[in-house]
């Protein structure tokens, strides 16, 4: 063989990188139409089966963060709404929804997700504009979820001694759900599906920035038939999630969104009587092995970071590449970046939509600045943004140490830390340095060391080789400050039972 | 900028690096959810069609049949203006002469499958007095196939140094190493072979003969596609590369030149460097170009079968 090898000439110099910073032929823009998607120019608070005015009269402004312009308006829940609303949910469950055979519990919810299923054209493209997230991933992601984990419950409904033998269970009563913007649809119905499932009857509040999808489901809901009351769906901002919060027939908070928010939630449920989970930030470590498949390690990372802009909860945040790979999967992801199309969100073609808000983007913007402050490497692809609209490129940062801010807080936007690493007990204790506990990812190609890993791993979801894979059959949620109870599965039927 | 300071020795190659199934096939989807609209669209499609190696490759060939498609790839279909040809035709060796003389000075390339094609079961000295018999009759690039036994029992060594010989043997004639990929079965096994023939000396890596199910897919192209950009980033070497058999429909080759252009860049969309072995696909692309054009679908009549 070494007679051979006189066939590749020694090169001792550099190689230009073959994506990174070079142009694409353009695919032409392959808009979605907005045609399909029946927006109403107002909405009232769902309560009871009906579209109410607000008793508080107020109204906001709901915008397109891709165009900044104004979508809708909807109705503002002062605490006399919630009260309404909280009313509504226990009469309904004190006269029917309590009383009703599970079986026919279950045609109700199966029907919402056939519903959904149905109208999923629809409510992708509302999902993108109300959100800016790409088409792609509302059509192809948030929206068959959410209706996926309508039946998955629905099929729990009916079953639910079998999942606790020899045990006596019932439902809490009324729910107060708060969800968060990051995925409108998808969260209510994370929340929606398994209180209905078990008995329970719910008052949820979408956040401010992205209500249209909740509003929508609440007029599928309405089509339904589900008995009035069940669902109530009611929109504000932090002072009507507040008097959720803090009503006094509420059984059970269920709360997704930031660690702060979540922190004041469990200050004012203690010394209650109410259940509470909560489901907040993040700031995930994702593994690279030198032993991993590298190219779709990358195409992990790409996934794990800047899917819905980086606004996840378990967004792969952290990226840790083994030494001796460090090079090269550098090379490989700024190649991948240059391919990375931020635009239209509701082009089928966009891979990166829009910031979900003005607030958010100022704050990831804030961010940047510390890590260029830190002394941490920023690295930006030369994409064209659009004018208007929140947008902002997909960003590395290297050089990065533990201590670095950006490598601690969560950021929730397009940023991905980059650190190296060089043995195993090296990255696991580095992937642990944080107050945070809710995902990881490990690349190798090495099944004992995924299982080391992940049984040493304080987080609730620890993906091999893949990741931002979501199931209604697998549990979801964290350790530390990312949060406490599990959402999906078996394991999401107990946050809403007294066993 | 990577540095490729490292010695070029031929590593070893059963270290080469493993491809996860789950992870390629989800990318390898999503190059064909990218949404390709009329003026990129008609610039793809022609560039497909001047990539493709018209191939026929069956013992019923015969001088008239290859006279006919050589006749086909200088003229694809004359009715649409300023069309470009194709880049090469592709035929067994007894055939070479007759295509070259058909091909004029068209600027069309005379590949030939040799080496005992497609089974490749044939003694070293066989092979490599086939290449130079193609290439004495005129070839232009030689497709040869690799000991898919040999390989699968792990002789390495033999395979690495029978492509080197058949290399030595094509003189000036360009290589494509045909790699079999369906024989393969896995990603792994198929990175591994991309990195022997790249190292063995390959000018391009081929995914399939076209005669064993499956042939190319998109999946095992991109494990090929990326094979190519690490061996580009550890040289500075280019290697082309060429999806045979199965891609018979222009939307599908659109995908594969996505694909291309996403994993490779812009460097490799010309047919020095990215070929496609099909024998019925120039005719849908055609029929794609003519929809774009006139804005109606034509009836495969309209299309020439040769």
């Amino acid at each position: 063989m070494a007679s051979i090898s006189k066939t590749i000439k020694k090169n001792k110099q550099s190689v230009a990188p073959l994506l990174e910073g070079s142009g694409m032929i353009e695919y032409a823009p392959a808009p979605e139409s907005k045609s399909s998607a029946k927006i109403n120019a107002k909405y009232d608070l769902f309560i009871n089966g009906k579209f109410e005015k607000p008793l508080s009269k107020k109204y906001f402004d709901t915008i397109n963060p891709a165009t900044e312009e104004k979508i809708s308006t909807v109705a503002e829940a002062n605490a006399a709404d919630v009260d309404r609303a909280v009313k509504a949910a226990r009469n309904a469950y004190n006269k029917v929804w309590s009383k009703m055979p599970a079986k026919e519990r279950a045609k109700y919810i199966y029907r919402i997700a056939r519903m959904i299923q149905e109208r999923a054209r629809e409510l992708a493209i509302i999902e993108t504009m109300d959100g800016g997230k790409p088409i792609r991933e509302s059509r192809d992601i948030d929206v068959p979820i959410a209706a996926n984990h309508f039946f998955y419950y629905a099929g729990w409904a009916d079953k639910l001694q079998y999942a606790y033998p020899n045990k006596k269970i019932e439902s809490l009563g009324v729910a107060g759900q708060i969800i968060p913007w990051n995925f409108p649809l998808l969260m209510a119905a994370w929340k929606i599906a398994p209180a209905l499932a078990t008995g329970n009857t719910v008052v949820l509040k979408p956040a401010e920035t992205t209500p249209l999808t909740a509003l929508k489901l609440a007029e599928i809901i309405q089509e339904s038939d589900l008995p009035p009351g069940v669902v109530n769906i009611i929109t504000g901002a932090g002072a009507t999630g507040a008097a959720i919060v803090n009503h006094p027939d509420i059984n059970k908070i269920a709360f997704t969104g930031s660690t702060d928010v979540g922190k004041i939630i469990q200050r004012a449920v203690a010394g209650t009587n109410k259940k509470i989970t909560l489901e907040l930030g993040g700031k995930a470590a994702n593994i690279i092995f030198d032993d991993a498949p590298l190219d779709q390690a990358v195409e992990g990372v790409i996934n794990g970071i800047f899917f819905n802009q980086g606004h996840v909860c378990c967004a792969g945040s952290r990226l840790f590449v083994q030494e001796s790979v460090y090079k090269i999967v550098l090379q490989k992801l700024k190649d991948r970046l240059a391919t990375l199309i931020v635009g239209d969100p509701l082009d089928k073609n966009t891979d990166i939509g829009a910031i979900n808000s003005k607030q958010q983007m100022d704050n990831i913007h804030k961010y940047l600045k510390i890590g260029e402050k830190e002394g941490a490497e920023m690295y930006q692809t030369q994409c064209i943004l659009p004018k208007k609209g929140f947008f902002m490129p997909p960003t590395l940062f290297t050089n990065v140490a533990q201590s670095s801010r950006i490598a601690q807080e969560e950021i929730f936007g397009p940023v991905l830390t980059i650190q190296t690493f060089r043995t195993d007990d090296e990255v696991i204790e580095k992937a642990n340095n944080t107050p945070y506990g809710l995902s990881a990812g490990v690349w190798t190609d090495k099944g004992s060391k995924i299982f080391n890993l992940t049984t040493k791993m304080r987080a609730g979801v620890v993906w091999a080789n893949t990741y931002n894979k979501f199931d209604p059959t697998s549990p979801f949620g964290g350790y530390k400050e990312s949060g406490f109870g599990r959402e999906g599965g078996l394991h999401g039927l107990s946050a809403y039972l007294n066993v | 900028m990577i540095d490729t300071n490292m010695s070029l020795q031929i590593p070893d190659f059963t270290l080469s690096p493993r491809v996860d199934q789950v992870g390629v096939e989800e990318r390898a989807k999503r190059f064909a959810t990218r949404s390709i609209k009329t003026s990129s669209k008609v610039y793809l499609l022609k560039l497909a069609l001047n990539m493709i190696d018209l191939t026929t490759l069956e013992g019923k060939d015969s001088e008239g049949k290859v006279k006919q498609l050589c006749y086909k790839a200088q003229h694809l279909h004359d009715n649409y203006p300023g069309l470009p040809t194709v880049a090469a035709v592709c035929v067994y060796p007894s055939m070479v002469r007759i295509a070259k003389k058909a091909l004029g000075n068209s600027g069309i390339k005379v590949a030939a499958v040799a080496t005992a094609f497609p089974s490749g079961q044939a003694p070293k000295d066989v092979k490599i007095k086939d290449t130079k018999y193609a290439v004495s009759e005129g070839a232009d690039e030689i497709d040869m196939v690799i000991s898919r036994g040999k390989f699968l029992e792990g002789d390495y060594n033999f395979v690495f140094d029978e492509i080197a010989e058949i290399k030595e043997a094509c003189g000036t004639a360009r290589l494509k190493v045909i790699l079999e990929t369906g024989e393969l079965v896995t990603y792994d096994k198929v990175r591994r072979a991309s990195d022997i023939a790249m190292y063995a000396g390959a000018d391009f890596i081929k995914t399939s003969t076209g005669k064993i199910q499956p042939a190319a897919t998109m999946p095992v192209t991109l494990v090929m596609l990326e094979a190519i950009r690490d061996f580009y980033y550890k040289t500075g070497k280019k290697i082309a590369m060429k999806p045979a058999g199965g891609i018979s429909k222009a939307k599908l080759a659109v995908h594969y030149l996505v694909m291309l252009q996403e994993t490779l860049g812009q460097g490799w969309m010309n047919n020095e460097w990215f070929r496609f072995g099909a024998s019925s696909l120039a005719n849908d692309v055609l029929m794609q170009l003519e929809k774009e054009r006139t804005g109606i679908y034509q009836s495969g009549n309209y299309f020439s079968i040769d």
